[in-house]
């Protein structure tokens, strides 16, 4: 543990520090399980600037999850393993360091937030002592340097008598204030991006919507890249620049947030939007996607959500399946039909 | 009879916390539900909405007799479930049925399908003859959009949604008039969920139902509720119309949980007037002296602390509302 110390971030491998602080390449996971192989990740392209939000959207399933635990590596592996694809965090590509300068990054760099906030937390140990542990860990502080800069944390983070809570253990938090002392974790070290797993999922709208502008003020403070990965549209609303739609492993859409919401020119990201019950529609039918998923084992040839689309002709059930191509500027879709499906209203 | 299918009256769960091992004494207790007074009407949504720990869930456990209440009375179809005997309440209970929220833990996983939702006749068998269950369990799934041929699966063969279906299924087994969903569709992905949804209405447009429909996705329950109770620690403090509750909200919890539910739509982004409430909810063993939100409240005076406000149609508000300053707020929320 102590090499962490000594290895010098500055020393990595082909740093340039005017490349951007993400950007991920061509990257794929798979699981290999008794089952077959499950593909999670097929191919995921995407860049994240500095105080840019970037949005994650898709059901679960549909590999969004994996890929931020591939960008961590944090990936369980085996079952899980990388096999193709580039992460580079300023240039240098992560897929290509030895562990302990993996570790250097993660957290100083590049750190994250998880869904459940409690199982995340060890329950035996004080918030105080695991906040304090990355200052002794990354920084070489000692225990008490450690303690006063938890205290600021959780300060930072608005806990209410941090002074006192710093001693205390995760069960004593509620939820919402347990996300606090995540993102007070991740945000230890000052990192350049942040990715945000399914940050309130598990929150009642009236602490997301805490969260979420704490989130948002910390990230313009820092200037902070943001990877929020979630399934929930209001909140991608509300906080995002750029959106990346996934399904089945695969980014089908991107865009500028305004633009999908406006005329989404996937059919599956229309689906999604069209499932929210609306007031307009009050009374009526949901539009909703009929069928379910592909199982990740068995994704179908061609484009993987032909079986369920309305637009599909003969064309999308064969290979190749149609490739993310520009449509606009700053925006691209998946899907041979794109103009008909954005003409459509 | 009248049109009222169930009542409850001043209906009261407190959950007691004792102290020591061998020599238990009380040393007070969890209110989960503290009071509380609905009424569902033949055929209609009745939605409630509230944050968790908000007694929403036990208040539905004792609908559906769960739970025995601490005080206070509940009426099936005018029947008055605690005075009434062991037939006539069994009865009473068929009338009212669950589906409950986790489609992976409420199904035995050692069952078949054909087991699981055929299993309310073993508990009422007078409701139709053994033969005849078999084909009234297809006829069921089939009714539910499922394949009546999958009767011999067992629930892991099945996704999310369609496990979902299959406790639907079992909740009407018995034809009850009505069905209690507690967070029938947050455990599932959007475009299941509107799957779900549709099924539901569906199912009450054909089958005459009433829904008691509890759920903390207020889209949702816009969406399929035609009246809405908002819940905050035990109590109701707000209840009207689906219209009323969603565009002319009185009290200040409800304008404050309406206005924290984000937009799908970006252009509203940093119009909406958002409140943003500090603070936890307070815990249920200890609750507040007079008005239970005064402590998150941005309205909160004297009065507040040491007068409950009663849940009443004020000046201010065309429809019940539990606050002193009750008034209408426009709140940009989930629908426009």
């Amino acid at each position: 543990m102590s090499t962490d110390v000594n290895v010098k971030l500055d020393a990595l491998p082909g740093l340039d520090s005017d490349a951007l602080p993400l950007e991920v390449k061509d990257l794929h996971v798979e699981f290999r399980t008794r089952n077959g192989i499950a593909h999670a990740v097929n191919g995921v392209s995407f860049s994240l600037r500095a105080g840019e939000t970037r949005a994650i959207l898709g059901e679960s399933g549909c590999g969004k999850s994996v890929t931020a635990q591939a960008i961590m590596g944090i990936l369980d592996t085996p079952p899980g393993f990388v096999t193709g694809g580039e992460i580079r965090y300023r240039g240098v590509d992560l897929l290509q360091l030895r562990e302990a300068q993996r570790r250097q990054v993660r957290a100083n760099r590049i750190a994250m937030i998880f869904q459940d906030a409690l199982s995340a937390l060890n329950p035996v140990f004080t918030v105080g002592f695991q906040l304090g542990e990355l200052f002794r860990k990354h920084r070489g502080m000692s225990r008490a340097d450690s303690k006063a800069r938890a205290i600021e944390l959780l300060d930072l983070v608005k806990i209410p008598a941090a002074k006192q809570r710093v001693n205390e253990y995760p069960h004593q938090f509620s939820g919402g204030m347990r996300q606090r002392v995540m993102i007070a974790m991740a945000l230890a070290l000052d990192p350049e991006v942040l990715i945000a797993d399914e940050p309130t999922t598990a929150l009642d709208v009236t602490v997301q919507a805490q969260i979420m502008a704490l989130l948002a003020e910390l990230q313009q403070e820092r200037n902070m890249g943001l990877l929020l990965i979630t399934h929930d549209m209001g909140v991608v609303a509300d906080v995002a620049d750029q959106i990346s739609v996934m399904y089945a492993g695969r980014v089908i859409e991107e865009a500028q947030v305004r633009d999908i919401y406006e005329s989404p020119s996937h059919p599956y990201t229309k689906g999604l939007l069209e499932s929210i019950p609306r007031l307009d529609l009050k009374g009526q039918e949901l539009s909703a996607i009929k069928g379910l998923p592909p199982l990740l084992t068995d994704i179908p040839a061609g484009c993987a959500f032909s079986p369920r689309c309305r637009y599909a002709q003969d064309a999308c059930r064969q290979d190749p399946m149609p490739p993310l191509h520009q449509v606009a500027p700053g925006r691209s879709s998946a899907c041979h039909f794109w103009k008909e499906v954005k003409a459509d209203v | 009879m009248s049109d009222i299918v169930l009542e409850a009256r001043d209906l009261v769960k407190h959950f007691p916390l004792t102290q020591g091992i061998l020599f238990k004494r009380q040393i007070g207790a969890v209110r989960a539900v503290d009071g509380i007074n609905l009424q569902l009407r033949r055929g209609e949504t009745l939605g409630i909405v509230g944050e968790s720990g908000c007694g929403k869930s036990t208040l539905a456990r004792m609908l559906v007799g769960l739970e025995t209440p601490t005080s206070g009375d509940l009426f099936v179809q005018g029947r008055n479930m605690a005075k009434v005997g062991g037939t006539e309440r069994r009865r009473g209970r068929r009338n009212i049925q669950l589906v409950m929220q986790d489609p992976y833990t409420s199904l035995n996983p050692r069952m078949t399908v054909g087991a699981i939702v055929g299993e309310p006749f073993e508990v009422h068998p007078e409701v139709l003859a053994k033969p005849k269950r078999r084909a009234r369990v297809q006829e069921l799934l089939d009714l539910v959009g499922l394949n009546p041929d999958h009767i011999n699966r067992y629930p892991h063969q099945f996704s999310g949604g369609q496990r979902q279906r299959i406790g639907i299924a079992r909740a009407l087994a018995l034809n009850p008039e009505i069905i209690l969903c507690d967070e029938p569709v947050s455990a599932l992905d959007v475009s299941i969920q509107a799957q779900v949804i549709n099924l539901l209405e569906k199912l009450q447009d054909e089958l005459g139902l009433s829904y008691i429909f509890i759920a903390h996705d207020l889209s949702v329950v816009r969406h399929i509720a035609d009246r809405v109770a908002v819940m905050y620690l035990g109590r109701v403090v707000e209840i009207g119309t689906e219209d009323q509750i969603y565009e002319n909200p009185t009290h200040p919890y409800t304008q404050a949980l309406l206005s924290a539910v984000p937009v799908p739509d970006p252009k509203l982004r940093g119009l909406r007037d958002q409140i943003v409430l500090t603070g936890d909810v307070p815990s249920p063993a200890n609750p507040p002296s007079g008005c239970r939100f005064r402590t998150r409240c941005w309205k909160a005076q004297d009065i507040c602390a040491q007068q409950e406000p009663e849940l009443a149609v004020r000046q201010s508000s065309a429809h019940p509302s539990a606050c002193h300053f009750a008034e209408v707020r426009d709140v940009v929320h989930a629908q426009r």
